[in-house]
């Protein structure tokens, strides 16, 4: 529970934190610090200099702007849960959050760190896969947009450039759309054995549109299009021949706990009954 | 003596600490621990909370291969590294004698086991060297530094491949990797199966646990060359033990060795033991000459403390149509891993002994096989054995009730012995003291609305609902033990001591660890004395200080060490009478001890407690012969052991779909004799169960085909959390146990005992209606609903209830079974 020698930086400025980042090549950026020291005590990673971003004034915070909330990279688990305006606006990201890991975990872990280490089971990659979102990365060469679906690469692996820091994350207002958040939980780790998150719009008993995202199942969380596509336009009972296509030419991941197979078969079940439920509250 | 307090969920705030009224005694009421306060504050000592002057701090280096030749070791690197004081490889503690294995059987085959590697490595974590350093980061960074060459050999996992066609070994010089048989068979098994209309066939596994209590193991050590005084603190359930083995091993008289058991956060059983670690460090201290620490990790906790359970179980149980029990016939291979530590022969001997179950079974017949694989060794685990019987006694009747059309409940209570049959004879050779099997499942059954949950379950089958209702009975044997039927002696010791002002000091060789005896003993020796629990202060686990003890394990403080305690306080009340009466001018059995007084029967002359106590220190007016002081000691030997019994009842609903298990009502009637603390009794039941619970449905400790431990942390291996449990009910029944003058039995593994099998009977009984009769542990999601998939696809056959057909037709179903794969 040691881990190797390492630096230790707190920047007060976003610039100061990117020029620390830059300077050497095995910093590595410290947020929450929930999946790095865990990392870094079993000796898994060894990062010569930690750059702290927990003191960097306006990087935590969930506010309105036109027809998105934007939440900082910095805000908590625990806040994005219990955030009134997500709730209200946006409450997908909100009922992800609730379902990650205790309340220790919430209190300190931050969405930055969650879509940046991206984790297979993670909760959020779901969520952000689902809303479309927008993830901001600042770099040396200024700021850029990613998109949620161009941003999940492979197994912790993101689009985010090593000496680049996500500064804030975009979501759409969902508020004329029902969506659901459905976990298995490891029962060891509480991460995602599998995670649903559906954004569904229902009108006059059609499905205008529908977006998934499924995390735990493989590599990376991943947008369910083959569901998608079977949704759009159909009536609610479309349903559940839809979700049969949740894991559908995915490469599951199988381990003690669950089988590549079992994987995939609680993908297709919790998808219905997230979709199911989605339809049931659009309903309403 | 005792009062039966009726336990629930909630604490009674108000009735806690403060008495009502001078006559209710102490015993029986829900005092809050006296050890808490310092403990949930953070406020007391754990071995790796002391530091002392110039302490250095040391790192094991462990074999990251399960089974190996061991050649160079190269250290310069290690020795290189800022601030490391040495690095020790085998050749250097070669003066340490071997980890010791306390079991003796006639044909046990006793590996030798240094405390660090010499040729070969076993299992994965063993350990091969130690870097001592003036910090823990530069003794961890060094560790890493030391080079050791190996050459993989093939790897032993599998118990089975292991006495098949042996051609490898885990220790040539055997030439097998069977470490002993052992058999108990009593009565006509070859009639009973005779006689049988169905006999009932299961194989079953107990898969391996870890017992991750909170603390990790932790040794330091301080010799003082001038006064040739070893001590050492460790983290131990058993200090006097403790004390033996370091002198033997470290060849010091035992007189120059002293060990003290700080704070110990919880052992279950995995820190009744003598490990690697407890002899190197102090022999680095002395080496040295400066003191040194060890605290274990959470990763090495996994690897290298002992683990429970790992059994395969081979059952068949012959049955009359009626629903008699005739004879059991039970085959065990015990996968006993790598060594032996301190008992692990003795833990499926203990399974042996309990088979019988709290069932009237004419005939048994019961063969177990130790074998040696490249794991950790298996060793006391919460329950240490019985939790394995009961768990094959309660799925196989629950299994034959199925079989067989009766009711789970009633199939039971038709072969229960009757409360007048006490004491009771069981066909392994037992004597349980005193039961009353009928009335505990009775009272289980109405509280948890049995015949309702029947139909609920009936009525929910014709919605696509699987409701399971899982009963388990359970009879364990505590207080251990016997002298003669223990390694070591079963007696207990107490000293206790009233100061001259009046307080009391109670030295018992118990060494509770999380238990709460500071708070029980005080109890009962205040309505003893006629004082109050904060009066008594309760010392344990300094060897110096108390006199040669057991230490706390097998249920057995309270019936034992209690019971010690108790005796020691009568001696001194007879005391303290002849001196009142000398004081009063009565006679010494006319004296009564009052609250905070003694009073002469006749005169109704009094004296108070304190000037009695008084009196005996200042020495001015005593009788004749009476010895000054107030101080008694007593090593009680118990004649028996224990049984304490009782009745759970689980209530379930299966998720057809997902396999996922919901977890709706949990009943628990337990008896474990007098209570003299309901809160603790409560506790220890709470904690049980879910530790129980664990083992049905989400703790493995996995190694795969290359030793490597699949489930090693925390992240992989999953506890039982709060919110996986529902609220428990809990109840009791009080039957006194006749072999100790409190009439105690012992509570510390009753409830991980009869949870268990509850657990998976509730879920199996869900999903009889498709066919299925046994799913292994832990039910995972994934596991039942394999279960269910496969029975869907393949409709159940009809079952004639023939005999002859019986063996064919179980041989069928055994093979229409998915695979049980034990990785
Ligand atoms: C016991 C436990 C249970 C958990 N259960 C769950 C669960 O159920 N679901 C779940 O989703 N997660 C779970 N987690 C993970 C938790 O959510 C972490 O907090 C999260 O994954 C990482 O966030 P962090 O702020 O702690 O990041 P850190 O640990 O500080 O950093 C993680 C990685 O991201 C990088 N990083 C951090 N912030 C930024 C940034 N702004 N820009 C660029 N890179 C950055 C770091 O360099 C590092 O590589 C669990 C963790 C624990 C310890």
């Amino acid at each position: 529970m040691i881990p190797v020698n390492f630096d230790y930086e707190s920047p007060s400025t976003l610039a100061e934190a990117l020029k620390l980042l830059a300077s050497r090549e095995d910093a590595k950026v410290l947020a929450g610090g929930h999946s790095l020291l865990p990392a870094m005590k079993l000796r898994l990673a060894q990062p010569a200099l930690l750059v702290d971003i927990g003191r960097i004034a306006g990087l935590s915070y969930i506010r309105e702007s036109n027809d998105q909330i934007l939440v900082g990279a910095m805000t908590t688990h625990a806040d994005i849960a219990s955030s009134k305006l997500l709730q209200r606006s946006s409450p997908l990201l909100s009922q992800a959050a609730t379902q990650i890991g205790d309340t220790q975990v919430r209190n300190r872990g931050t969405i930055g760190g969650s879509l940046a280490q991206a984790h297979p089971g993670a909760d959020y990659p779901a969520a952000v896969l689902a809303l479309d979102a927008q993830i901001i990365a600042a770099g040396p060469s200024g700021e850029r947009v990613i998109a949620a679906t161009a941003f999940f690469v492979g197994m912790f692996t993101t689009a985010l450039r090593p000496d680049e820091i996500i500064t804030e994350v975009r979501v759409p207002k969902t508020e004329n759309e029902s969506v659901v958040y459905k976990k298995h939980h490891h029962p060891a780790s509480g991460y995602a054995v599998v995670g649903v998150a559906v954004r569904l719009k229902v009108s006059g008993g059609k499905i205008e549109s529908a977006a998934l995202g499924l995390s735990g199942v493989s590599q990376n969380a991943y947008r369910a299009t083959a569901v998608e596509k079977a949704l759009r336009g159909k009536p609610v009972a479309a349903i559940r021949e839809a979700a049969a296509h949740a894991a559908e030419n995915i490469e599951a991941l199988g381990d003690y706990y669950a089988s590549a197979e079992y994987r995939k078969h609680l993908a297709t079940v919790m998808t219905r009954r997230a979709l199911e439920q989605a339809a049931s509250g659009a309903a309403k | 003596m005792a009062q039966n307090g009726k336990p629930t969920s909630k604490s009674n705030g108000k009735s806690n600490g403060t008495r009502n009224g001078d006559a209710a005694p102490w015993v029986g009421r829900k005092l809050k621990r006296k050890e808490d306060p310092r403990l949930i504050q953070g406020i007391s000592h754990y071995t790796d909370d002391l530091k002392l002057p110039r302490m250095l701090h040391c790192v094991l280096v462990r074999s990251p291969y399960a089974h190996a030749e061991v050649g160079a070791i190269r250290t310069d690197a290690a020795r290189a590294v800022h601030g490391v004081v040495g690095v020790f490889t085998a050749e250097d503690v070669s003066s340490i004698g071997m980890v010791p294995c306390a079991i003796q059987m006639p044909d046990l085959k006793v590996p030798k086991h240094p405390v660090l590697a010499t040729e070969r490595v076993r299992y994965v974590g063993e350990p091969v060297a130690v870097v001592v350093a003036e910090d823990l980061y530069a003794a961890r960074d060094a560790a890493e530094l030391v080079e050791v060459d190996y050459e993989p050999l093939h790897v032993i996992t599998n118990m089975e491949k292991a006495l098949g066609n042996e051609t490898s070994y885990v220790h040539e010089e055997f030439r097998s990797n069977k470490a002993f048989t052992h058999a108990l068979k009593n009565g006509d098994i070859a009639a009973a199966f005779k006689k049988a209309d169905r006999v009932v066939k299961q194989r079953m596994i107990n898969q391996r646990l870890a017992p991750i209590a909170m603390e990790t193991r932790a040794v330091l050590a301080e010799y003082l060359p001038g006064e040739k005084r070893l001590t050492v603190w460790n983290s131990t359930q058993i200090p006097h033990l403790l004390r033996t083995q370091i002198s033997v091993m470290l060849g010091l008289p035992e007189t120059a060795v002293r060990v003290i058991a700080p704070e110990v956060g919880g052992g279950f059983g995995s820190k009744l033991n003598v490990y690697a670690e407890d002899g190197i460090v102090p022999w680095l201290a002395m080496k040295l000459g400066r003191p040194v620490r060890w605290s274990e990790t959470r990763r090495e906790n996994f690897a290298s403390t002992i683990h429970g359970r790992d059994t395969i179980n081979d059952v068949e149980l012959a049955v009359k149509k009626d629903g008699t029990v005739l004879g059991l016939r039970v085959r065990i291979l015990a996968d006993l891993g790598a060594y032996h530590q301190l008992l692990t022969p003795l833990i499926p001997q203990l399974t042996a002994l309990m088979l019988a179950g709290c069932y009237k079974f004419p005939a048994i017949d019961i063969e177990i096989q130790g074998v040696f694989t490249n794991k950790m060794s298996t060793d006391a685990y919460r329950g240490a054995g019985r939790p394995e019987a009961t768990y094959i006694v309660e799925r196989i009747m629950d299994i034959a009730a199925h079989e067989l059309n009766i009711d789970s409940a009633e199939f039971r209570l038709k072969n229960f012995p009757q409360s007048k049959e006490f004491p009771f004879n069981t066909v392994t050779g037992l004597t349980y003291d005193s039961a009353k099997y009928q009335e505990s499942l009775k009272k289980a059954l109405q509280l948890a609305g049995y015949d309702a949950l029947r139909r609920r379950q009936k009525n929910g089958l014709k919605q696509g609902k699987y409701y399971g209702v899982g009963v388990s009975t359970y009879v364990e044997i505590c207080a251990i033990g016997p002298s003669a039927a223990t390694p070591a002696g079963g007696w207990e010791s107490a000293t206790v001591r009233i100061e001259p002002t009046g307080k009391v000091t109670l030295l018992t060789g118990a060494s509770p660890h999380g238990q709460g005896e500071e708070t029980t003993f005080a109890q009962l020796i205040a309505d003893q004395l006629g004082i109050d629990p904060d009066d008594v202060n309760v010392v344990h686990g300094d060897t110096l200080a108390v006199p040669y003890g057991i230490g706390t394990f097998g249920s057995r403080a309270t019936a034992v060490g209690g019971t010690a305690a108790y005796l020691a306080t009568q001696k001194l009340k007879a005391k303290l009478a002849t001196l009142a009466a000398h004081l009063l001018g009565a006679k010494p059995g006319d004296i009564t001890i009052g609250r905070r007084v003694l009073t002469a029967k006749g005169s109704k002359k009094s004296i108070p407690f304190r000037e009695v106590v008084m009196a005996a220190y200042t020495a001015r007016s005593i009788p004749a012969g009476f010895e000054p002081g107030l101080e008694a000691t007593h090593f009680f030997e118990p004649s028996n052991f224990t049984f304490p019994f009782g009745a759970h009842i689980a209530s379930v609903e299966v998720d057809p779909e997902t396999g996922e298990v919901k977890l709706e009502k949990y009943v628990a009637v337990d008896d474990c004799g007098n209570v003299l603390n309901p809160l603790l009794v409560d506790g220890q039941i709470q904690g049980g169960i879910a530790q129980g619970i664990g083992q049905a449905m989400w703790e493995e400790l996995i190694y795969n085909e290359e030793g490597q431990l699949v489930t090693g942390t925390l992240m992989d291996y999953a506890l039982p959390k709060a919110h996986f449990l529902p609220n428990f009910t809990l109840d009791r029944t009080v039957t006194p146990s006749p072999v100790n003058p409190m009439g105690v039995k012992g509570v510390g593994e009753a409830g991980t005992i009869a949870s268990t099998p509850c657990m998976v009977n509730a879920v199996c009984d869900a999903l009889a209606s498709l066919g299925i009769r046994h799913i292994e542990m832990p039910l995972k999601p994934e596991r039942v609903w394999q279960a269910i998939s496969h029975a869907q696809a393949a409709p159940r056959e009809p079952e004639p209830l023939l005999v002859g057909a019986l063996a064919a037709s179980a041989a069928r179903k055994n093979a229409q079974k998915p695979a049980r794969r034990r990785t």
